[in-house]
């Protein structure tokens, strides 16, 4: 977890907007439990493809970040900008990128 | 000592009686703790846990199916994980990974066959009830035969038979095992878009998929395969702008009451009834959000329904007759599943981020138990053990 919140803290002074930590640790339940459900706990991916590290290699933040946001018409991917803030959809997109923290 | 620690020691106390003595296993089931990798024996005479089994795998969409001695669950994990679990030593008989990414399975009629349905590799795998033993191996090519689609809703069917859908292709296939090493496929195409799971009536004699590209259900008479799939509910919500799907719905547990089903609606904060004389629609009931679950009590009076994010923290209470919600309750906050207890006096209810299992009685709707559990999310009791379609 400290070195998940550690990772945290020095992506997002680099963002435009911080994420404050306790909603750091929400954001992190809902990616892996809700996102979970169609991309796995594991993000190795289910009815939706995996969002491991390696699996999105060639992809750039802002897509995945416009995808969170905008969903994937067409596909079962919805929009999630009901419960995410810009900056929030940056911060998840930016650690899917990386490798994505831990709960707990 | 508090009236816990007392529950506890006795619960400590009961489980190493049930491991010396003779018992049935009609009163157990399972919890999956599925962050833990874990199951929990519980009793659901004694509303309690009775032990715990670890280490099989990734469970974050973890499905279970009875040996029909109702001995052994079967526990599909997503990580193609088939785990054999004996719920009397309450611990693993046999283990093995059998694909990189798996989303359920089914036992056969007899009980000798095991099927797994799998995303990576797309396909079905078949196995040796007793020794998880490959039998046979199906993979779910498509077009041009070189992809291969994920599985969905694989199905028992009488005599051998799966019955499963293929998300991309948009097909379903009927697999006759009667010779085990050597499967019977029989394929049904462009039977809709994106099936996203099925169902199988509790008769056995209709199998349904639920659509997710376009509003409708494919149907197929298992008891006259040669009249082909045909589409029931077609367009039921058309010109209508669906919601975002937070979640996907589950067909298991395809509530009836008379000749009435009640399945979730997709997209939409409603409970679709359907006429099973006809098939056609016969109304829909507005609920609290998105169904997942739309599950019917065993004598068929009360349906009991779940939901997805964000309104995962309610639960409610569909009066069969009167088509109508009576009541909404509050388990905790993400409720991943439902299970009644064999004869359905009571219901047992998963909530996963309040780490806890509620059970409630079915006619007062008060609260009997509450169990802890890391991260709970299917139930799965023995009693699905003689139950098509579970």
């Amino acid at each position: 977890m400290w070195a998940g919140l550690a990772l945290a803290c020095a992506a997002g002074a680099a963002g435009a907007e911080p994420v404050a930590p306790a909603r750091e640790a929400e954001l992190i339940g809902m990616v892996r439990q809700d996102c979970g459900s169609c991309h796995g706990l594991t993000l190795k991916g289910g009815l939706g493809p995996p969002l491991v590290a390696p699996a999105l290699k060639d992809k750039r933040m802002e897509l995945l970040k416009h995808v969170i946001l905008w969903g994937r018409p067409g596909t079962p991917m919805p929009p999630w900008r009901s419960f995410l803030t810009e900056a929030e959809a940056e911060w998840i997109a930016v650690r899917l990128l990386k490798g994505f923290p831990d709960e707990r | 000592m508090n009236a816990r620690v007392m529950l506890a020691a006795a619960a400590l106390l009961a489980a190493g009686c049930a491991q010396l003595g003779l018992r049935g296993t009609g009163d157990l089931g399972v919890i999956v703790e599925r962050g833990a990798g874990r199951l929990q024996v519980v009793d659901t005479t004694r509303q309690a846990r009775t032990g715990t089994v670890a280490g099989l795998g990734d469970l974050s969409h973890a499905s279970v199916v009875y040996s029909r001695d109702g001995r052994y669950a079967y526990v599909f994990g997503r990580d193609g994980g088939l785990t054999k679990v004996d719920l009397l030593r309450m611990r693993i008989d046999r283990r093995i990974v059998q694909s990189g990414n798996s989303i359920g399975g089914a036992i056969s009629q007899d009980g000798r066959l095991i099927a797994a349905a799998n995303y990576e590799p797309g396909g079905v795998r078949v196995f040796d009830s007793d020794t998880l033993e490959l039998l046979a191996d199906i993979p779910a090519t498509w077009g041009d035969g070189s992809q291969r689609a994920k599985v969905v809703g694989l199905e028992d069917a009488a005599g051998s038979r799966f019955a499963f859908s293929l998300f991309e292709a948009g097909e379903i296939w009927v697999a006759d095992l009667s010779v085990p090493r050597a499967p019977k496929i029989q394929k049904f195409a462009n039977v809709g878009r994106q099936p996203y799971d099925a169902l199988i009536t509790p008769d056995g004699r209709y199998y349904i998929a639920g659509l997710f590209g376009e509003d409708g259900l494919a149907m197929l008479d298992l008891w006259h395969p040669e009249r082909g799939v045909r589409r029931v509910l077609d367009g039921y919500g058309r010109g209508e702008q669906p919601l975002p799907v937070y979640k996907m719905p589950h067909l298991e547990g395809w509530a009836m009451a008379g000749s009435l089903a009640f399945l979730p609606a997709i997209g939409r904060h409603e409970v679709l009834v359907v006429d099973t004389a006809t098939w056609r629609e016969a109304g829909r009931i507005p609920v609290a959000g998105q169904p997942v679950f739309v599950m019917a009590q065993p004598d068929g009076r009360q349906v009991w329904v779940n939901f997805a994010f964000p309104d995962a923290e309610k639960v409610q209470v569909i009066d069969a007759e009167r088509r109508k919600v009576v009541q909404t309750l509050t388990p905790g906050r993400a409720v991943l599943h439902m299970e009644f207890t064999p004869r359905g006096e009571a219901v047992w209810i998963s909530a996963r981020d309040d780490d806890r299992v509620v059970v409630y009685d079915t006619a007062s709707f008060e609260r009997r138990a509450v169990l802890a559990a890391d991260k709970p999310s299917g139930i799965f009791f023995s009693s699905r053990a003689h139950r098509i379609g579970f």
